[in-house]
């Protein structure tokens, strides 16, 4: 193949100090990130591939004298066109051209990963397979013939057990030994059927004068398979061979009955398959194994809900506690800094803005993220690499697909009940952009551990538990009414859920850990800032006495629609920066504890209903606007202002009625 | 006995029974809205005739020649539904009747244009049941609009029985036969390993309508229910628990 001998090629050949790209690819939940973290340690970037919302995660490596970058390629099943990831893995493989692509393979779920094996083998890439989780396959009676498989395949295969750190040396040992001397046997090739072999060499001696990135018997059996980005390219470039590829494609249909694609797919599977049975022994165990009962369980229509439930509830006393008591002791810890500071800038102006602006600011982020946050994300990447994220996917996709969403996005609206923040981030678990938006939508009307505050505080305490309740049960009635409304307003369509159910397992931790710790990093980068200038701006706008006329211009809305005191303008301000300052300010602004002598009922339902709903926090906000973009995060935003106005004010007028 | 009464009957019995269970006498006579005695009569006709096999006790079942044509006459009621609703904007509680009528006229070849020209639709409008697979040997809706192009004689005829999957109960297994959908789905499910001929078995069965969990080559996969009543197989062995 002439690209082989292309630039990027011959610049790291060169003698000196030498720089290498290696990229790991397979299937989603083979253990990919867990052996990107033990090549890469703490050297990690996490970005976005360039123009698009798809995540990019790269890290540096030493080791015998070459740097080396490695790019953890999204988790894929195929490397045709269905997804975004899909064509951003391809691309990279063909253009960017990496040293070594170490493809990460299940030896537990053979067959399918190597149906990716093979079509990365037709990208004619130099590769090395990590035959990972040796361990759950042998629990499960697989034995996998490795020095079989290598001379089927004509890859060499290092077996690995990643989460407990085995074979990775060997690994990365045996990748540089492909680089250094380039191997004599080359990948073998995957052969289809006779029919459809006549085919593809007839395009391959058409498309012999093209230039191509792709290697040219990948073009061939893509343009076959009708792959829309080849199709294109080759359209463009030589039209005739396209019409020539879609005739052949025709005839080969005729033949078979089926489309061309899923023949040719077909195959590959039976190629993928037939290697599957050669190199592996099934002794299947008698009793079905740990993993496989706790499957059953968990999945059953009864104790499936009933362990959800349960884990569920656990999982959120658990960072409830955990959150308010380190949420407490961390604001006790830093209010106890502020004499420190009202002595170092004073009691005037300057003190004010940098105690009550800066620093509040910075201490609102703190007390929000650490407790918060931390464990919230810890908890999710738990679930989600053990594997009970997709059984909870499971036994939701049908309640969650009344708003349109499949099961997957009932997690972020579970976070949501704890913080919005990582909930709305948590959105990315969702497949497409629309969807991803959609959750997003949902879970900041989510009541989170703040407005819970000011639900039970205010309510809850004055107006007794079942009128909290009932504000409860309301608030579900209207995530449900408005998520459906938007996912019939905004354009798309609903994709099913597709989800590949891998066995349970024991999760690295240190790769949670890892995780956990680069989106934590992630978050304070973007929200920090924005809830720094917030509370800046109110401390501003406080200094310079224009609190009373805040409360004056928002009076119409405030007083006349909503029958709240004026004074709550104010605190409904301040509640953007955290919620459960509407609260507190509310007390300090009408100078009493005691909520019963200056608001009456009405006015603490309809008070609390705004709060619910009129806005997400700053920190929301930020996450809104990393995840989607300022257009959409202000768009959420508005609407929900309007929202939140709209039904308080008819809350008053019907209230009113009856109390 | 007219072959407009036959077709009913089969058709009542087909839309009764769910996953080949037998219907009673009383069951028909009220759907059909007839006297269980003069139901009893024709059944026993019918059964004559091969297309159901009766009992007294144990009710009645489609045979396999009387499914196929009870799921013609569905598929063709069922497409006359949308088409009436769809397209002349017909409201939906009239069409049921309205197509009862137009059913036995209908032509294959009309039925066939007509399932092209409402651009391969899933369900009914007025109750949402599945409009059953056409007959024709085609694993997608953009193939048969491209096969019309190329004439469509060249496709074979299903003689088997086709279910789709979300019809299937726990621990049912099948063939995957054909996927009725747009490009990208049938990729995207062929790239999972659901590709025709494969073997598949149900694991699971979420309630209320939820996914199906699948066994497909030697891994579990779940399918919600949009996708899994859109892959038809032949089933393999009936119910082993």
């Amino acid at each position: 193949m002439t690209c082989h001998s292309c630039s990027a090629d011959k610049e790291s050949n060169q003698k000196g100090k030498r720089r290498l790209k290696i990229a790991l690819a397979g299937n989603a939940n083979v253990g990919k990130s867990v052996i990107f973290n033990h090549l890469t340690g703490l050297h990690q970037h996490i970005g976005n591939w360039p123009g698009k919302t798809v995540e990019k995660v790269e890290g540096t490596l030493q080791f015998k004298g070459y740097t080396i970058d490695i790019v953890d390629l999204p988790g894929i099943y195929s490397l045709s066109t269905y997804s975004l990831e899909e064509v951003i893995s391809r691309k990279y493989i063909a253009i960017e051209r990496p040293d070594v692509v170490i493809n990460v393979v299940d030896a537990s779920v053979l067959e399918r990963n190597l149906f990716f094996t093979l079509q990365l083998m037709e990208l004619e890439t130099p590769m090395i397979i990590a035959l990972n989780q040796m361990d759950i396959a042998k629990s499960k009676g697989i034995h996998v013939d490795i020095e079989k498989m290598e001379q089927l395949l004509g890859v060499p295969v290092v077996p690995t057990i990643a989460v407990k750190g085995v074979g990775i040396d060997k690994l990365l040992e045996k990748t540089i030994e492909i680089i250094e001397k380039t191997p004599e046997k080359k990948p073998a090739e995957v052969r289809y059927g006779e029919e459809i072999e006549e085919k593809i060499s007839l395009l391959m001696d058409a498309l012999k004068d093209v230039e191509l990135i792709y290697p040219r018997r990948y073009v061939a059996i893509k343009l076959l398979e009708g792959d829309e980005e080849i199709e294109r390219e080759i359209k463009r470039v030589a039209p005739q061979i396209a019409a020539k590829a879609k005739k052949l494609a025709a005839e080969i249909e005729k033949l078979h009955g089926h489309g061309c694609s899923t023949v040719i797919t077909s195959e590959r599977y039976e190629a993928a398959g037939c290697i599957a049975r050669a190199v592996q022994t099934l002794v299947p165990p008698i009793k079905p194994t740990l993993g496989e009962r706790l499957h059953s369980f968990t999945t059953h229509k009864v104790t499936g809900y009933l362990t959800m439930i349960f884990s569920l509830l656990l999982i959120f006393y658990g960072i409830f506690t955990f959150g308010d008591l380190t949420s407490g002791l961390l604001s006790d810890l830093l209010y106890g800094l502020e004499p420190l500071f009202r002595g170092a800038f004073g009691a005037g102006i300057a003190g004010k803005l940098v105690w009550g602006g800066v620093m509040e600011g910075l201490i609102a982020g703190i007390v929000i993220v650490l407790p918060y946050i931390i464990p919230f994300y810890f908890i999710l990447y738990f679930l989600e690499n053990s594997g009970y994220l997709s059984r909870i996917a499971f036994l939701m996709d049908n309640i969650m697909h009344k708003m349109g969403l499949h099961g997957k996005a009932f997690i972020p609206i579970m976070l949501g009940f704890g913080c919005n923040v990582p909930a709305c981030l948590g959105c990315r678990i969702m497949e497409t952009q629309r969807e991803k938006l959609l959750a997003a939508f949902v879970t900041t009307l989510v009541p989170c551990a703040a407005t819970t505050v000011i639900i039970l505080g205010l309510v809850g305490d004055y107006l007794g538990v079942h009128w909290a309740l009932a504000l409860y049960l309301f608030n579900f009635l209207i995530i449900f009414l408005l998520g459906r409304g938007a996912f019939k307003v905004v354009p798309g369509e609903p994709t099913a859920l597709i989800m590949e159910m891998h066995d349970y397992r024991w999760p690295h931790m240190k790769t949670i850990l890892k995780q956990t710790w680069f989106r934590v990093a992630e978050f304070i980068k973007i929200a920090f800032p924005l809830i720094i200038v917030g509370s800046f701006v109110l401390k501003l706008a406080e200094v310079a006495g224009l609190l009373e006329s805040i409360a004056t211009v928002l009076s119409p809305v405030t007083v006349a629609w909503l029958g709240l005191p004026a004074i709550t303008g104010v605190t409904l301000i301040f509640g953007v920066l955290r919620k459960e300052l509407a609260l507190v300010m509310l007390a300090a602004l009408l100078g009493a504890t005691n909520f019963a002598q200056v608001l009456t009922p009405v006015q603490m339902v309809v008070f609390t209903l705004v709060v619910m709903f009129y806005i997400p926090c700053v920190a929301t906000i930020a996450a809104l606007v990393k995840e989607f973009g300022w257009k959409k995060a202000l768009t959420i935003t508005l609407f929900e202002i309007a929202f939140a106005v709209f039904l308080g004010g008819v809350a008053f007028r019907l209230l009113t009625l009856f109390l | 006995m007219p072959r407009r009464n036959i077709e009913d009957y089969l058709k009542a019995i087909y839309d009764l029974s769910k996953n080949g269970q037998a219907v009673s006498t009383t069951e028909i006579a009220q759907a059909l809205r007839i006297a269980p005695a003069s139901v009893t009569e024709m059944l026993k006709k019918l059964a004559n005739k091969g297309y159901i096999t009766h009992s007294l006790y144990h009710g009645t079942t489609l045979t396999n020649e009387g499914q196929r044509l009870a799921e013609k006459i569905a598929r063709k009621h069922r497409l006359l539904e949308r088409f009436l609703h769809d397209v002349l904007r017909i409201d939906k509680e009239k069409v049921h009747s309205q197509a009862c009528e137009m059913e036995h006229s209908l032509s294959d070849e009309a039925e066939e244009s007509l399932c092209r020209f409402l651009k391969h639709p899933d369900r009914c409008p007025d109750d949402g049941k599945m409009i059953p697979p056409c007959n024709l040997q085609i694993e997608s809706c953009a193939k048969c609009i491209q096969l019309h192009e190329e004439g469509l004689e060249e496709a074979g005829k299903h003689n088997q029985k086709l279910v789709a999957i979300s019809n299937l109960k726990e621990g049912q297994c099948g063939k995957i036969a054909f996927i009725r959908g747009g490009r990208n789905i049938v990729q995207r499910l062929l790239d999972m390993g659901l590709t025709p001929g494969a073997k598949i078995c149900v694991v699971r069965v979420a309630p209320l309508g939820g996914p199906v969990e699948l066994a497909v080559r030697n891994s579990k996969l779940a399918l919600g229910k949009g996708v899994s009543s859109k892959i038809f197989v032949e089933i393999e062995s009936p119910t082993a628990d």
